[in-house]
């Protein structure tokens, strides 16, 4: 018996092995599509128009990635996961990026065999109170019912702030943001607790947003990024990349609308031109990209700065500000290193 | 006062008393036989009015079906928003399957009538060759649905959704779970004792655990179960939890039917010295599968009521589109509308079911009574 | 080779040689499974462990039965969902029972309008998912009811609202003992009078008006010691302080809408079962006993539900170990039932997929194998007493 684990254990590694020889960049190429896994429902970062086509910030975030690796932003298979699956189903192979607002984390780098790249989203932990309610600060808070989206890092942040703070409350966890919502509105609780990003958003889509406020006390650090499998530099090098690019674009002012201009000719700022492929960029082979591979992603999605506004910036019903999610130089938290 | 006189044999047939027929009379029989049944009837009059007059007018009324957001449906009326469903149809009935494509989902779906109708109603015109076609169905709608094969595009499954996802998980469940089920019901009754603590510890255990922990295993945990490296889809997954989970009720349904059976045909059956296979196929089965259709149905409207429940693991099927719709700023908010829409098509679904299964009781009764 | 053969055709060595068979199929297939897991497990670096049930939960849950708080270990937390899951399947399986039994009934009345009303009732409630029915009880409850500060108040000890139904609370106090001494008295006097009664009836036919005697022992007798000692209970009353209501004893909104969705939707299928128990009594048992007079309510109570009974029991059972499992489906409206605690925030902070479904499977599979066995012994006794 034992000797038969032992062979099957075998076998099983060699065929471990065997699938891991195959790049995760070949499959997607091989497939013709990216597989990207998304939230099930949170405006301005992935929802279904009526149409049906996903929109928001962490879609956007799957497009650029499939305009680098197939040259075609629409080559996507968005597959929804909620806070709970989201991490089995990257780990079951369902998808090639998880784009779903997920916090970094220690021990979910580490413990959990993903590797997050890069940080898309500062955001925090923050509170949404109704204004009539009175309330001006997080502590006179002693009392209040909470709905709590579940899944997350949230109920812990929540337990910890009340304790610190020597507070009483009565947590309502909710698995999806669009219940949470409901049961806010209906006044089933005082205060709904989420990234301060889901706070506006959800706050966007209600009758009389100006009703409502989100209170000055952010009680964690979220910073939110795509995550890939463990094990494969190439790919995750490839995500990490795609991201820079974007900010990078922002930060040399190449927009979707000027890409191509730039691109056709030689710039005075010798980044931009290694940046879009007019030089030579050392080791981008090895990424196994072509040397177009940021111009179209800024040309099919844009920017970072466009991004974020056409997703969730002032012009949208979410109406939220750049803060510590711009560059370095604006006062942000995103300094971009060299494109060398 | 007037004596009339008949002759004999030619007295009139007078009318029956009155208030015994005609409406009054059905009504004093039926609604007013005596004080608590008046009462009864009372109260039920005034509950229907107060479900109708509160229901009517919110759902029909005062009802908006069709606008560009609930503030637009807010300003036209207060009843029912029904605009959120209408504009969002397609993706209630076909989830994110591409547009161009989705004849391909209406074809499968018509043909699937077909498909079923030699196996459900036993005198249909020309069943042998019906038949043939339902047992070559589930390949071509695999194929045609999935495509990849004979130029149709491939869709993925991430693409599926919405009530498609429904009839898909729900079909392909009910079908597979049957043959399952009477092998399990076969080997629960077996004389091999292994055979049979195999089965009955697989029936109690699936029987035993809530479907929600079965579908949490079939996302997270039974990858682990298959070599590394393997990846099958969680739809595919999904539906075997489905399969095994219906395929125990079955199993139970089925146990019922064969225990019912009198002793007397086994005998029979012996002394015309029939082998296992012989017996199970000509005395068993076909006697136990009569008596256990109706709940071998009601399992099957158990199983496609519950495959709403994998929107807990983030599938979007009609409630999970519902739910995606709600989290449009647009439509938020119109979460009983929603609710009701997919409660209405499961309603009437399952009652088809029930109601089939009623008439296929009445006809199989009337053999044996 | 003929030897082999016959080692076929002898009926009693085929079956062991297909049992080993089986045997060995299976073994294989266990091993191949572990092997999987094994190797998976190594994989991506995890392994197989249940410390972290003995480690802080770090989460708070809105309603427990025992005190709990986020320092407790996520076992505590585990078992605070499997008491929650226990009260609102107890509180289903009351609604249940009542509605069911009540609704089976009428659906076998001779009231035209009713009988249909109950008809429709059933096929409306079974024929929609029990997650809908859930969903949009909460809905109805938290959209309806008013807030905490216009909370509708009964007698300003009890209060209604959208944040649950607030309840006096009783606080005990010393001389309490001689109160639950006397309702132990009362227990065992209403139980011997019972039996007493019964064998009085058996030899003569006379009838006590039991339930009516020992209702009223049960209450009259602690009430005495009550008073006796001192009135040794006081009562908490909730008050209305900041948000929300505090003190006294709450059920929550999720609580109820739980309840009510699987009481009624549960409901639908006894009603089911108990108007095919009532047909399946012989007709002329009802024929019989209006003959020597008895009234309808007495031919029900006396004649019909007593022999349905036994074609009831078991059927109900099962829907109560349904009601049971579906009560599984709160995690929908975040109420913190075992599959919300234990394999739901605990599953999400420590990352224990394996552990913690393997231990929440195996409570349900407990649950319900007992209550299997129970059956399974209730009705080996039915059978034998035989009527």
């Amino acid at each position: 018996m034992k000797t038969k684990i032992l062979l099957a254990a075998a076998t099983a590694g060699v065929m471990f092995a065997g699938s891991v020889l195959a790049s995760t960049l070949d499959d997607v190429r091989a497939r013709g599509k990216l597989n990207c896994i998304i939230n099930t429902g949170l405006a301005g970062f992935a929802a279904p128009d009526d149409k049906g086509n996903w929109t928001g910030f962490d879609v956007d975030f799957c497009k650029a990635v499939a305009a680098a690796t197939l040259g075609d932003a629409s080559k996507v298979n968005y597959t929804t996961a909620t806070g709970k699956t989201r991490f089995t189903k990257l780990a079951a192979g369902e998808g090639e990026i998880l784009s779903r607002n997920t916090t970094w984390t220690f021990s979910r780098d580490v413990d959990l065999s993903q590797t997050f790249i890069g940080v898309s989203y500062y955001d925090g932990q923050g509170f949404m109170v109704p204004k009539a309610l009175g309330v001006k600060s997080a502590k006179g808070l002693d009392g209040a019912s909470v709905c709590i989206q579940t899944g997350t890092t949230t109920e812990l942040n929540l337990a910890e702030f009340f304790a610190a703070n020597n507070m009483k409350y009565n947590p309502v966890p909710i698995e999806t943001n669009s219940e949470a919502q409901e049961l806010y509105k209906a006044g089933r609780c005082d205060v709904y607790t989420t990234d301060a990003s889901g706070l506006y958003a959800t706050m966007s889509s209600f009758d009389n947003p100006s009703d409502h406020m989100v209170l000055p006390e952010i009680v964690s650090k979220e910073p939110l990024g795509p995550v890939v499998r463990h094990g494969d530099d190439q790919w995750a090098d490839i995500v990490g990349w795609t991201l820079r690019a974007m900010m990078a674009g922002e930060e040399l002012n190449i927009t979707s609308a000027n890409v191509k201009s730039l691109a056709g000719k030689d710039n005075k700022n010798k980044e931009i031109n290694r940046l879009l492929g007019k030089d030579p960029l050392q080791g981008l082979s090895k990424l196994g990209l072509s040397a177009d591979w940021a111009v179209q992603v800024i040309s099919q999605v844009g920017n970072y700065a466009e991004v974020f506004e056409k997703n969730l910036g002032m012009s949208t019903p979410l109406k939220i500000a750049r803060g510590a999610n711009q560059l370095y130089r604006d006062g942000g938290l995103f300094y971009i290193p060299p494109i060398k | 006062m007037s004596l009339e006189t008949y002759k004999p044999g030619s007295y009139p047939n007078l009318p029956p008393p009155l208030g015994t027929v005609g409406v009054s009379g059905w009504v004093r029989n039926n609604l007013f036989s005596s004080i608590s049944n008046s009462l009864l009837t009372i109260l039920s009059v005034t509950l229907l009015y107060y479900l109708i007059f509160g229901i009517v007018d919110w759902f029909l009324l005062d009802a908006v079906f069709d606008a560009n957001s609930k503030i637009e449906c807010r300003k036209i009326n207060d009843g029912a928003c029904w605009a959120v469903v209408s504009r969002r149809i397609g993706q209630f009935v076909y989830g994110f399957y591409p547009e161009a494509e989705r004849w391909r989902i209406d074809i499968t779906f018509y043909a699937m009538f077909f498909a079923f109708a030699p196996l459900l109603y036993p005198d249909v015109p020309k069943r042998k060759y019906l038949l043939w076609f339902s047992g070559i169905y589930p390949i071509l709608a695999y194929l045609f649905i999935n495509g990849g094969y004979f130029g149709l595009t491939k869709i993925e499954y991430s693409l599926f959704g919405g009530f498609m996802l429904t009839v898909i998980i729900g079909v392909t469940g009910i079908v597979c779970s049957l043959p399952i089920g009477i092998l399990l019901a076969l080997g629960r009754q077996s004389k091999l004792t292994v055979v049979r603590t195999l089965c009955v510890c697989f029936i109690e255990f699936m029987r035993g655990v809530p479907l929600i922990t079965l579908l949490f295993v079939a996302s997270s945990m039974l990858n682990y179960f298959m070599p590394p490296g393997t990846n099958f889809s969680i739809l595919v997954r999904v539906i075997i939890m489905f399969t095994f989970f219906s395929a125990a009720y079955i199993a139970e349904v089925i146990r019922g039917g064969i225990q019912a059976i009198p002793k007397g045909q086994y005998e029979a059956a012996d002394a015309l010295g029939l082998n296992y296979w012989q017996k199970t196929r000509f005395i068993t089965l076909p006697q136990a599968m009569k008596i256990s259709i109706p709940g071998i149905v009601n399992t099957f409207i158990g199983l496609y009521k519950d495959t709403t429940l994998v929107v807990v693991i983030g599938l979007l099927d009609p409630l999970g589109i519902a739910r995606a719709s709600l989290a449009d700023t647009k439509w938020n908010g119109l979460s009983i509308e929603v609710y009701i829409f997919v409660a209405l098509f499961f309603f009437v679904s399952c009652l088809a079911m029930s109601r089939y299964s009623l008439w296929l009781e009445n006809k199989l009764n009337t053999d044996h009574k | 080779m003929t030897y082999l053969h016959s080692i076929w055709r002898n009926e009693k060595s085929r079956e062991i040689i297909i049992q080993i068979f089986v045997l060995l199929c299976i073994g294989w297939f266990l091993s191949w499974l572990i092997s999987n897991v094994d190797a998976n497990f190594k994989a991506l670096g995890k392994d197989i462990s249940f410390e972290f049930l003995f480690i802080p939960a770090g989460y708070d849950i809105n309603q427990y039965l025992i005190d709990y708080n986020n320092r407790d270990s996520h076992l505590r937390a585990g078992i605070v969902g499997l008491l929650n899951t226990g009260l609102v399947a107890f509180f289903g399986i009351i609604l249940a029972t009542f509605l069911g039994v009540t609704i089976g009934i009428i659906r076998l009345s001779k009231n035209w309008l009713a009988s249909k009303i109950a008809y429709w009732y059933v096929e409306f409630t079974r024929n929609v998912p029990i997650l809908l029915h859930i969903l949009l009880w909460h809905g109805i409850i938290i959209n309806t009811l008013p807030h905490p500060k216009q909370a509708i108040s009964f007698a300003d000890v009890s209060f209604l609202s959208n944040r649950g139904f607030y309840i006096p609370k009783m606080l005990t106090e010393n001389g309490i003992e001689l109160v639950y001494l006397f309702v132990v008295i009362g227990i065992i006097f209403s139980i011997l009078f019972m039996k007493y009664a019964k064998k009085k009836q058996d030899l003569t036919g006379a009838q006590y008006p039991v339930f009516w005697i020992n209702l009223s022992v049960i209450f009259t007798l602690p009430l005495i010691a009550f008073f006796l000692s001192g009135m040794p209970i006081s009562l908490e009353i909730p008050a209305l302080k900041g948000f929300n209501f505090r003190g006294g004893m709450y059920m929550s909104p999720e609580l109820a809408a739980l309840t009510f969705a699987l009481g009624i939707y549960t409901a639908a299928f006894i009603a089911e079962i108990v108007r095919a128990g009532i047909l399946a009594v012989d007709k002329g048992q009802k024929e019989a006993a209006e003959s020597i007079g008895l009234k309808p309510s007495k031919v029900m109570s006396l004649v019909i539900l007593p022999q349905a009974r036994r074609v009831i029991i078991p059927p109900l059972t099962s829907q109560y170990l349904n009601l049971t499992k579906n009560s599984s489906l709160a995690i929908a409206i975040g109420y913190m039932d075992l599959v919300a605690t234990l394999g739901g925030i605990s599953l999400n902070q420590t990352g224990r997929e394996m552990e913690t479904m393997v231990i929440v499977m195996l409570i349900y599979l407990s649950v319900s194998l007992s209550i299997s066995a129970l059956m399974n012994w209730y009705n080996n006794r039915v059978k034998l007493v035989g009527r």
